[in-house]
């Protein structure tokens, strides 16, 4: 068993669904951050039999948690303070992302036009679709 | 400042003033003849589109204002590499409104986004084609005298259809409607169409033979079947003549059924169909002008 220490001040992302962690280690940018990031792969879970855990010792508004909700809004967002677990914070699915995901038609006027940017548009709450604000192509999976 | 992009933009309140306007303007025409003087309309066209580019400019003429533009993209600055953002920056400084065609899906979007002008979607790929559909509504209710309570039948390919599906769209939101869609296995409508209406609870129903159910129809919508949307030469040849309308099959319509059809038609409808007075389609065209013209004058807000 590996054990990680604990953190002052920071985020423990849990119930990251297995696999997922180095796409949001990227998503939310920590390679940025000049910050102590674990990855912790593949960890047992009575919910989900297998997680990845993400452990972020950062300032706590460093981080955008849109992205997060957006990617997997399962994930369960611990905010600690003082080594504590201060907050757990729910995710909501963000009305549009900005450049997370690309339009992948090629008819997408996204593909062509200068410094334009990709946004996509909550289309659908129950069913969590998003749509490119543009040309209204659906986000799939393999578009992330 | 309004923009047209999607047809639904406007509310079916918002659509009947627009249909309200675009009647008096058929009834008066000498009343709206100087609407626009001194007015420009700039046509960005940056794929050829000889109908809708036409249209276009004779409802600006109509409503006594001017016409600039271009009509493909190698005569335009986009030959150059120029943006579509820098382009409509460039004609908000020439123009009053701008009606655009653009190839790429979204790209009247990313100019009314940085417009200083009204913007209308002229057709944006296989996405959008407002005015088209502004165009059916307002012939369906000029001639019908309503929209809503009747069976529509829409014919052709219905998988690949744009202006089907916009059609679909727009009409949903009228009441009592019913869709018959008539196409071979291979064109059918596509899911998210019959899904949005089992959600609505809207009645549909769909068949291969355009014979079987023509005596059911208050409307039937034409588009063309393309020989390269088969998968092989057999189908097309044993299913081409379901989808061609000819006297015979206006036989087993309705005396006040129309047919309508987006044009150009090539050999879908039977030239022998034109003299038959259920052919709506020419009048259709001519409901385009009056329909673009009322657009115009809402997005200028001119009023008469």
């Amino acid at each position: 068993m590996l054990n990680v220490g604990k953190i002052e001040e920071g985020f423990v992302l849990d119930h990251i669904k297995a696999g997922k962690s180095l796409s949001l280690y990227e998503h939310l940018q920590l390679d940025k951050l000049d910050c102590t990031v674990a990855i912790i792969k593949n960890a047992r879970s009575n919910k989900m039999g297998k997680k990845d855990i993400l452990k972020v010792e950062c300032d706590i508004n460093a981080l955008d948690l849109d992205v997060l909700a957006f990617i997997d809004h399962n994930i369960t967002v611990n905010v600690i303070k003082n080594g504590e677990i201060v907050e757990k914070k729910d995710l909501v699915l963000p009305r549009q992302i900005k450049n997370v995901i690309k339009c992948h038609n090629p008819r997408c006027i996204t593909s062509i036009e200068q410094g334009l940017p990709n946004i996509f548009v909550l289309a659908d709450e129950e069913k969590e679709i998003y749509r490119c604000k543009y040309c209204e192509e659906k986000y799939s999976e393999n578009s992330l | 400042m309004r923009h047209l992009m999607s047809p639904l933009d406007f509310s079916p309140e918002e659509l009947n003033q627009l249909f309200d306007l675009a009647n008096d303007i058929e009834k008066n025409p000498g009343k709206y003849a100087h609407a626009c003087d001194g007015k420009i309309l700039a046509t960005c066209f940056y794929e050829p589109s000889t109908r809708t580019r036409l249209s276009f400019e004779s409802a600006m003429t109509r409503l006594g204002g001017r016409v600039i533009g271009f009509s493909d993209a190698n005569s335009s600055s986009a030959a150059k590499g120029e943006s579509v953002s820098d382009t409509i920056r460039v004609i908000s400084c020439y123009a009053d409104i701008c009606a655009m065609r653009h190839p790429k899906e979204g790209a009247p979007m990313v100019a009314a986004e940085k417009s200083g002008i009204p913007v209308i979607n002229a057709g944006d790929g296989g996405h959008q084609h407002p005015t088209q559909t502004l165009t059916d509504l307002l012939t369906i209710r000029s001639l019908k005298g309503r929209l809503g309570q009747f069976t529509i039948g829409l014919c052709g390919d219905l998988k690949f259809g744009r202006t089907v599906h916009s059609l679909i769209h727009a009409l949903v939101r009228y009441h009592d409607i019913r869709f018959i869609f008539i196409s071979p296995e291979e064109l059918r409508v596509p899911d998210y169409i019959t899904d949005m209406l089992k959600e609505k609870n809207i009645p549909y129903e769909e068949v291969i033979r355009l014979e079987d159910v023509m005596p059911q129809l208050d409307l039937l919508y034409m588009t063309r079947v393309q020989k390269e949307r088969f998968f092989n030469e057999e189908d097309y040849v044993r299913l081409k003549d379901f989808y061609i309308l000819n006297e015979s099959k206006m036989e087993l319509a309705r005396d006040d059924m129309l047919v309508l059809h987006p044009l150009p038609r090539v050999n879908e409808i039977a030239v022998e169909v034109d003299k038959d007075p259920r052919a709506a389609y020419f009048k259709q065209a001519q409901y385009g002008v009056y329909v673009r013209m009322a657009l115009i004058l809402t997005l200028l807000e001119i009023h008469i």
